[in-house]
């Protein structure tokens, strides 16, 4: 079933991501692609996530289309202008992608290769604006297209981002642009969740409120410090600390956020980033 | 010297739209030598608006933009007419337009695009910072622009990098451009700019015309090509 089914059907839909290697060895990706196929909705392909270089997510996507896992091809404005995020839009479909996930993109200087050159020559609004253009058969330049392209367009949003109405006015401008779903930054706080979707709901959009397993207390604390948008609450950050098996503890988390937060949104997006073997284990505590 | 060119009357009766009452201002400094923003250009464009239907409260041509103090100073006479006034049309480079904007309480319009530093940034030393983009947004954006502003240049902003108003780089010493602009529209109680929808930064602009590449060493460039 693809996203967009898997979304009309009204279950609660899940996806997940895997990140490929820095690097040409596949096997540690397919073997996380095995590990989730069959128990989530979709897989993304993050695209140099942190702005560090690695293999690339269309490449991803095609691999996990091959293993009949129904892939979601992340794009981010950073390392490409609208000329190669135009074609690489046409290459997607041409592959038999449709899932994208449009993103503005981490800056450089936050990845290895921080003397690279930005682009950001599109936003992740305008780049939704051109992927609309080329499904009518037009690129951004107004020239007509030889067969055009489909596509079922996502894009993020951040609950937990302090102001939130920033982040409430580009989603609707996002949906204007033409997202159809939405996955969010990690949010460890269902009250604070509860009341942005109070908001966000009216823009009709179905959101995948987006959970990222503990690891430890150290970690919560560093996204904490580091992680723009992310605050792990210090209740949970002391569970963590007093957890004597804490993989066991990451999974009960995880479980427990998305019980606590499923009844106000559409689906839940896990974020494992390495953790990829415990996914199974936080959808089966979570009941779904 | 700043080189900028008057925008379009349609694009700035664009900005205008829905306002009836402007206060305009211009700038006797490299606006003037590019006449668009000396006395005359803006009585001219006082009277365009009036004959479109608008009301000028007022206008003032300042020695020049590029200093907040000096812009403070000289507007004060003007309190009264600004009060009364929707907007500001600011008749200069897009320094002096962020320059105005951060010392008064009203959106302030830009009637030019910057086309070419060309030399010297401005006639004094300031904050502002234009990048000469040939196609000046400082309209949607509450008068703080975005390329500037926002480290990653964004048109539509914010990423969702930011922490405490901070950016995601160097956030030690770099506020989150959209923040900033988040804040201005917010105040001045037009957060409907922000839910604009541009298309995208047509970026072919930041090229100044043929005419206007030569530099400062123009005179030894032309000696050259006669070698």
């Amino acid at each position: 079933m693809s996203l967009r089914e898997s979304l009309k059907s009204g279950k609660f839909v899940v996806t997940a991501e895997v990140g490929p290697a820095k690097g040409v060895d596949v096997t540690e990706f397919l073997e996380n692609a095995e590990l989730l196929k069959g128990r989530v909705d979709a897989v993304n392909v993050t695209d140099q996530q942190s702005a560090v270089m690695r293999l690339g997510s269309l490449a991803g996507c095609c691999l996990l289309k091959q293993k009949g896992v129904e892939p979601i091809f992340q794009m981010t404005c950073r390392d490409r202008n609208r000329i190669a995020l135009q074609s690489d839009l046409l290459s997607a479909h041409v592959l038999g992608i449709g899932n994208v996930l449009c993103l503005t993109g981490d800056y450089v200087t936050l990845g290895d290769h921080p003397d690279a050159k930005p682009v950001f020559d599109l936003d992740s609004v305008s780049l939704l604006q051109a992927a609309r253009e080329l499904e009518q058969g037009r690129d951004l330049a107004d020239k007509e297209l030889q067969g055009a392209p489909e596509f079922f367009l996502g894009a993020c949003v951040t609950p937990g981002a302090d102001p939130v109405e920033p982040q409430l006015i580009k989603m609707e401008k996002k949906v204007k642009a033409g997202a159809e779903f939405f996955q969010t930054q990690a949010i460890y706080e269902p009250e604070k969740f509860e009341a942005f979707m109070r908001e966000a709901k009216k823009f009709g959009a179905p959101v995948l409120v987006g959970i990222v397993l503990l690891r430890s207390a150290a970690m919560a604390r560093f996204m904490n410090r580091n992680v723009a948008g992310i605050h792990v609450p210090d209740e949970l950050i002391e569970e963590m600390d007093e957890a004597e098996n804490k993989a066991q503890k990451s999974i009960e988390i995880a479980a427990r956020l998305i019980k606590d937060m499923k009844d106000v949104c559409q689906g839940a997006h896990v974020m494992a980033i390495g953790l990829e073997s415990r996914v199974p284990a936080v959808l089966d505590a979570a009941g779904l | 010297m700043i080189i900028s060119e008057l925008k379009p009357y349609p694009e700035i009766l664009g900005y205008l739209e829905g306002e009836s009452r402007i206060f305009i201002v211009g700038c006797k400094g490299c606006a003037e030598v590019c006449h668009t923003g000396d006395e005359p250009q803006v009585l001219e464009t006082k009277q365009k608006l009036e004959e479109e239907g608008k009301t000028v409260t007022g206008y003032c041509v300042i020695d020049f933009l590029c200093d907040k103090a000096l812009v403070k100073i000289r507007l004060l006479p003007h309190e009264a007419e600004i009060d009364k006034a929707d907007s500001l049309l600011v008749m200069t480079c897009g320094i002096g337009v962020q320059a105005t904007a951060a010392v008064v309480n009203r959106i302030t319009h830009p009637a030019c695009n910057t086309i070419s530093v060309g030399g010297a940034r401005g006639e004094w030393r300031g904050s502002e910072r234009c990048r000469e983009c040939g196609d000046c947004v400082l309209d949607l954006t509450g008068g703080i622009c975005p390329l500037t502003a926002c480290t990653k240049g964004l048109i539509n902003g914010p990423c969702g990098g930011a922490k405490d108003g901070k950016c995601e780089v160097e956030p030690e010493v770099r506020e989150c451009g959209w923040h900033l602009i988040y804040e201005r529209l917010k105040k001045l109680g037009r957060l409907d700019k922000m839910k604009a929808m541009p298309p995208p930064k047509a970026y072919g602009k930041m090229q100044p015309p043929k005419e206007l590449r030569s530099t400062i060493m123009w005179a030894l460039e032309r000696e050259e090509t006669k070698v």
